[in-house]
C-alpha cells in the first residue's frame, strides 16, 4: 500500500514527493530546513502541506518509515517497541483529529500517560506541526513525567535546575566558586553537571570526585554528572569513580549517533553499569541525555528529514533508557539551524511538547549564541512559556554567561524569577535541604538568606585568611 | 519617616571572583539582577554583537600588516571574498562561506599563472564570526609567527598572504590548494563569547584541498591578549607544522602534545568547599 501525497486547493494540485517531504514542508519555517533544502518554497505551500498532513491517518506512520527499517536501528527501535494496545484509543484518528483529541478533555493526564508507548516520534512531530504555541503549552502541561535518583524530579508545580559550574580550564577553585554561588541561590536540584574543558577519562574522574566530595560533605540531595563521552564514563566506572549519571548527546538517526561514536548497545551497557552502582537513594534513573534540532543535519545524517522530526526521534532513543533528565539545548547550535528568537522559541516549545508526549523528562537549555538574532528578552519569553508548560528543568549558570562554552543560558536569578511569577518549587527533597541549610529564608517567596548560611562560613573564612596573607 | 532599607542585597562570596571570570556574587534586587550588573551584561553582549556584525576593514588591515612587519612576502596581500554576499546570508549559509566567489577564484588563478612557484605555507586571514578578533589580533599574531619562522630550520617558503571576507574555516583549504601550498594556516575570528569578543582561532591543514572534513584540521583556540598569548600560539603552531610535515598529516591523527593539561592541587586550584 501507499499514501498519495497530493492536495488539491481550488484549481491547483500540490504534489509532495513522500511522507518525509510532506513533513518537512509542513514544518514552521526555520533556517536549518532551508540549509538542508527541505523547507517549503512558499508560505502557501507550507499551509497546504499542513492541510494534507492533517488528513493523514496516524496509522500511516506505522507503515511508512522515514528512514528505512533495514538501515537504521532507531527506526527498528521505534517500530519494534510500538505498543498497539496503548495506541488503540487514537488508532482511528487522522493527524488533524489527533490534535483535536489532545486538546480535548478526553486527553486527561492519565489517558496521556497510558497512550505514551503507543505513540511514535513521527506521529508526535507531525501533530506538533499543526499546533500553535499555545497548543504545545496546553498539552505539554497535561503530560506528567516523574523521575528520581536522590530526589524526585518532574512533579506538577515544580521546576528543577541543573547547576552548570563550567570553567575554561577546569580550575577546581573556579568550579567550586561557581558551584557555591549556585547552591546559595538555591540551584542544582536536577543535577550538578560540568562540561569539562579537557575531555578525557582522568579529567572526568577528577571532576566526578570533586562534585561527589561536595555532595557528601554537605549532604545535598542531588546528583552529579560530568558531560563527557559515554565510553569515557564507562571507563570511569570501571576505575571505580563515583558516577551518579551517565551523559551522552544523542540524535534521531543511527548515522547521527555513529558520528557521535556510540550505538544503542553502548547506551544499554552504560545504563546497566551505572545502575549496578546503586548510588540513587529514591530512584534509579541514571541517564542524562542532551539533544537539539539540527544535530542530524550537522552530522550529514538527516536522510532528507526535517530537523524537528529528527529531534523527536532522538526522544525514542532517550526513553528506551529511562533517563533522569533529557535536555534540548535549543539555541546552542547557531543561526544556520535556528535563526532568531522566534525560531528558537518555537523549537523549544516543540521539543518540550514532543518529549513530554512521548514520556521523556524534558528540560530545556534556554540559550543563544552571540551570532544568533536573539537576546536576553527572547530567553525571558521562552523561560516564561516553558515554565507555564511545566518544563522539567532548566540550566543555571552565574549571570547567564557560560565562560567555557561561550554562550548564554538561564541564570540562577532567572530560575528564582520563574519560581516567583509561576510559583514553581524545587524538588521536594531539595527544598527541605535548602531550608535545613538556611539557604532559603522564605520558601514561599523563594528568597535566599541575607546572611551566609553557617555551614559555608568556614570555607569562606579560610579563603579570606589566605587572601590576607597574600 | 520610615527607615531606608538597602535595595540591593550583596553577596559576601563575591571575593571568590579571584578564582573565576564567571559572573558570581552578583547580588540581587529582590531575586533579580541589580541594575549595574544588568547593564554590565548588556554592554558585553553589545560588544559581542558588534564583533559579529561590523565588517572587517580590509584596507586598514593591509596597512597595519605592511607597517608592522618587514618579513611579509614581497607582494601585497590578496583580498578575496566567499560566495556569501552579505552577513545575513553568511550566518545562515555556512556552505557558502566555505567556497570562494567566482571572481576571487579567477583572481587567484590569475595570480597563480603569473607566479607558478612552489610554496610551503599559505597564511589565510578570515573575518569569520568576529571582525574585531581579526582587526585587533591578526597583525600581532602574524608578526610574531613570521619572526619565529625566521629562526626555524627547514626552509618554509611563504605563499602570498590572503584576506577573506565572509569566510568560514574551510575556505582556507580551497585557497591553499589554489596556491599550491603544502600547508595552510587559517587565522579566523571565533564565535564571540560574552567575555571574549575578540578571540582568534588558528587552523592548520596539511595538503589542503577543497571539501576536506573538520577531522583533517588542527585547531589552536582563544588566541588574544587575555587568553592564549601570541608567543604561545606561535610556538604551538610551529610544533604542529613540524609534525605535520614529518608525518604528512594533520587533524585527528596529529596530536598536540604541547597541550596536555592536568589538574594539580595548589593554592589556587583546590576545592575550598571540602579541603578547608
Amino acid at each position: 500500500m501507499g499514501y498519495k501525497y497530493t492536495y488539491t486547493l481550488g484549481a491547483r494540485t500540490w504534489h509532495f514527493r513522500n511522507l518525509a517531504d510532506l513533513m518537512a514542508k509542513a514544518t514552521p519555517a526555520r533556517s536549518g530546513d532551508r540549509l538542508a533544502g527541505v523547507i517549503a518554497e512558499s508560505a502557501e505551500e507550507r499551509v497546504v502541506a499542513q492541510m494534507r498532513l492533517a488528513e493523514l491517518p496516524l496509522l500511516a506512520f506505522l507503515s511508512e518509515a522515514l528512514v528505512p527499517y533495514e538501515q537504521d536501528e532507531v527506526t527498528r527501535l521505534i517500530l519494534d517497541t510500538h505498543d498497539s494496545v496503548a495506541f488503540a484509543p487514537v488508532a482511528h484518528l487522522t493527524v488533524g483529529d489527533f490534535r483535536n483529541w489532545l486538546l480535548s478533555d478526553q486527553a486527561t493526564p492519565e489517558a496521556l500517560e497510558r497512550l505514551r508507548s503507543g505513540l511514535t516520534p513521527e506521529m508526535v512531530a507531525a501533530v506538533s506541526k499543526l499546533m500553535r504555541n499555545q497548543d504545545l503549552i496546553l498539552v505539554a502541561k497535561k503530560c506528567q513525567v516523574t523521575t528520581a535518583f536522590r530526589n524526585t524530579i518532574g512533579l506538577p508545580g515544580h521546576l528543577s535546575t541543573r547547576l552548570q559550574p563550567n570553567h575554561p580550564t577546569d580550575n577546581v577553585s573556579g568550579i567550586a566558586a561557581s558551584l557555591l554561588d549556585g547552591l546559595l541561590y538555591g540551584n542544582g536540584d536536577a543535577v550538578i553537571g560540568i562540561n569539562p574543558a579537557t575531555d578525557n577519562v582522568s579529567q572526568a574522574i577528577k571532576l566526578m570526585g570533586l562534585m561527589d566530595d561536595v555532595i557528601q560533605k554537605y549532604e545535598i540531595p542531588t546528583q552529579s554528572c560530568v558531560l563527557t563521552h559515554v565510553t569515557n564514563t564507562l571507563e570511569a566506572i570501571e576505575q571505580g569513580a563515583p558516577v551518579d549519571l551517565v551523559f551522552q548527546s544523542i540524535g534521531g538517526t543511527e548515522a547521527t549517533n555513529s558520528s557521535f561514536g556510540f550505538n544503542l548497545a553502548t547506551l544499554q551497557e552504560a545504563q546497566d553499569a551505572a545502575q549496578s552502582l546503586k548510588r540513587g537513594t529514591v530512584g534509579n534513573n541514571v541517564m542524562y541525555f542532551e539533544t537539539g534540532q539540527g544535530s542530524s543535519l550537522s552530522a550529514n545524517a538527516h536522510h532528507g528529514i526535517d530537523q524537528q522530526t529528527c529531534e523527536a526521534r532522538a526522544y525514542a532513543v532517550a526513553r528506551r533508557f529511562d533517563p533522569l533528565l533529557v535536555n534540548t539545548v535549543v539555541g546552542f547550535i547557531g543561526p544556520e539551524y535556528l535563526f532568531d528568537g522566534k525560531e528558537i522559541t518555537r523549537a523549544g516549545l516543540e521539543d518540550h511538547f514532543c518529549g513530554k508526549l512521548l514520556g521523556v523528562p524534558m528540560g530545556c537549555d534556554i540559550c543563544y549564541t552571540n551570532h544568533a538574532e536573539a537576546d536576553q528578552n527572547d530567553m525571558d519569553n521562552l523561560l516564561t512559556l516553558l515554565g507555564v508548560a511545566g518544563c522539567t528543568f532548566i540550566m543555571g549558570i552565574p549571570g547567564s554567561d557560560d565562560i567555557m562554552l561561550n554562550y548564554q543560558t538561564t541564570s540562577f536569578h532567572d530560575a528564582l524569577y520563574a519560581r516567583r511569577v509561576l510559583d514553581l518549587k524545587p524538588a521536594p527533597e531539595y527544598e527541605d535541604w535548602l531550608v535545613r541549610m538556611q539557604i532559603f529564608e522564605n520558601t514561599s517567596r523563594y528568597e535566599p538568606s541575607k546572611r551566609l548560611p553557617d555551614l559555608f562560613r568556614a570555607p569562606l573564612k579560610s579563603l579570606t585568611r589566605e587572601a590576607d596573607h597574600e | 519617616m520610615s527607615e531606608q532599607k538597602p535595595l540591593v542585597t550583596g553577596n559576601v562570596w563575591r571575593v571568590l571572583r579571584r578564582f573565576t571570570d564567571a559572573r558570581i556574587g552578583l547580588g540581587r534586587a529582590g531575586v533579580s539582577l541589580p541594575t549595574h550588573e544588568l547593564l554590565r551584561f548588556q554592554l558585553a553582549h553589545a560588544q559581542a554583537r558588534d564583533a559579529v556584525h561590523f565588517p572587517l576593514d580590509v584596507k586598514r588591515l593591509v596597512e597595519d600588516l605592511s607597517e608592522s612587519t618587514m618579513a611579509l612576502p614581497k607582494k601585497s596581500p590578496l583580498a578575496l571574498k566567499s560566495q556569501a554576499e552579505d552577513r545575513l546570508t553568511y550566518l545562515q549559509r555556512p556552505d557558502l562561506g566555505r567556497r570562494l566567489s567566482p571572481e576571487s577564484l579567477e583572481g587567484l588563478a590569475r595570480h597563480r599563472a603569473s607566479d607558478p612557484g612552489e610554496s610551503d605555507i599559505a597564511i589565510v586571514i578570515v573575518d569569520g564570526l568576529s571582525s574585531s578578533a581579526v582587526q585587533n589580533n591578526a597583525v600581532p599574531m602574524v608578526t610574531q609567527f613570521l619572526r619565529d619562522l625566521e629562526d626555524e630550520a627547514g626552509n618554509w617558503r611563504l605563499a602570498p598572504l590572503t584576506i577573506v571576507e565572509q569566510g568560514r574555516v574551510a575556505i582556507g583549504d580551497e585557497i591553499g590548494e589554489c596556491l599550491g601550498a603544502s600547508v595552510v594556516i587559517v587565522l579566523i575570528g571565533e564565535r564571540p563569547g560574552l567575555s571574549s569578543p575578540d578571540s582568534l582561532g588558528i587552523y592548520l591543514t596539511w595538503g589542503p584541498e577543497s571539501r576536506l572534513s573538520d577531522a583533517r584540521r588542527n585547531c589552536i583556540s582563544n588566541v588574544r591578549p587575555a587568553g592564549l598569548s601570541f608567543e604561545h600560539a606561535s610556538q604551538r603552531l610551529l610544533y604542529l607544522m613540524r609534525e605535520a610535515r614529518r608525518l604528512r598529516i594533520s587533524g585527528v591523527g596529529l596530536k598536540d602534545r604541547t597541550e596536555e593539561v592536568v589538574i594539580e592541587k595548589n593554592a589556587n586550584n583546590k576545592n575550598f568547599l571540602t579541603d578547608n
